[in-house]
């Protein structure tokens, strides 16, 4: 079984480096972006089992090391 | 006065200070390995800077899981002095015992200079050898020292003096040129609410002895000895 987590920044949290992208393709013309924010994709494989479990257990290990919530969000994915 | 150095892998001022404990304040100084499950009785815990298991993930954030940190909680929890430099502040953000996190630099570099900060509040173990509002110099070296919390974290910070060292010009005054990193409020240090444990990004430990360049961290260390006794 396999899982994706997204770890993004919290709205109003500053991305020092999302500016510095998007800056950077401003420079190289792109004018028509309006923000950039970057974030981790965490990809998982894990034992099969029930889907709301998986869940659950995703989601645990989230907030216990994956993401920081003080300044991170989280979304899980399960595959398939 | 016993102190214990953590040693993580990837620290690298562990040896700094246990110089600093040892050899300048004369302190029963150990290291202590991070897969320690069990502490001699100690008076402070320092958690150094460096790049604990080579920040991965987040800084400090695989460091909150070693066996070792079980202990330093437990040791927080029981009023021992805790104090977190660096990446070490990181390592305490991270396991709760601070509030708030250390943030990627506000200009994406990693800054190794001296600066210059302002001490907020002389009523801590760590900080009563200063003098309320005095200037102190100490170096900072870190890439991700911009301090962040929620406004009602900030504001609890603030209206507890929990605040203990802010950025600052030379001359004490709080502005936006003094912070090299981006962190609220200038802040460059804080205490838990017990005032127990205490973090901080500059590094006292490289800041006391003349022969090296500034001495800003005398105070910090003379501090706890004082109230270790």
């Amino acid at each position: 079984m396999k899982a994706k987590v997204f770890v993004t920044l919290k709205n109003g949290v500053l991305d020092p480096q999302g500016k510095a992208a998007h800056g950077s393709l401003e420079r190289a013309g792109y004018s028509f972006i309006k923000d950039i924010r970057i974030g981790k994709v965490i990809e998982i494989e894990l034992d099969d089992m029930d889907r709301t479990e998986a869940e659950d257990r995703l989601a645990e290990i989230c907030e216990k090391l994956l993401a920081n919530t003080v300044m991170e969000n989280y979304r899980v994915e399960i595959d398939g | 006065m016993k102190f214990g150095v953590i040693v993580f892998p990837g620290s690298n001022c562990d040896h700094d200070c246990y110089h600093a404990a040892k050899h300048i304040y004369g302190g029963d100084t150990s290291y202590i390995w991070h897969k320690e499950t069990k502490l001699d009785s100690l008076d402070c815990i320092i958690v150094p800077g460096g790049f604990s298991y080579g920040d991965y993930l987040r800084p400090g954030a695989v460091a909150k899981g070693s066996p070792v940190m079980n202990e330093v909680v437990k040791f927080a929890d029981s009023g021992g002095l805790v104090i977190g430099i660096c990446n070490g502040f990181q390592v305490l953000t991270e396991s709760r015992l601070l509030p708030g996190v250390l943030m990627r630099n506000r200009d994406l570099k990693f800054i190794c200079e001296d600066v210059t900060l302002r001490v907020e509040n002389v009523d801590t173990p760590f900080t009563g050898s200063y003098e309320e509002g005095e200037v102190v110099t100490m170096p900072i070296a870190h890439a991700d020292g911009n301090y962040f919390a929620d406004p009602d974290t900030l504001k609890e910070l603030e209206d507890n003096g929990r605040v203990v060292f802010r950025y600052s010009t030379p001359d004490g005054r709080i502005t936006g040129e003094a912070n090299p990193n981006g962190s609220l409020s200038n802040i460059a240090g804080i205490v838990n609410k017990a005032g127990n444990v205490m973090g901080l990004m500059p590094h006292p430990e490289r800041a006391l002895e003349e022969i090296l360049g500034p001495i800003g961290g005398r105070g910090l260390f003379d501090s706890i000895l004082k109230a270790a006794g």
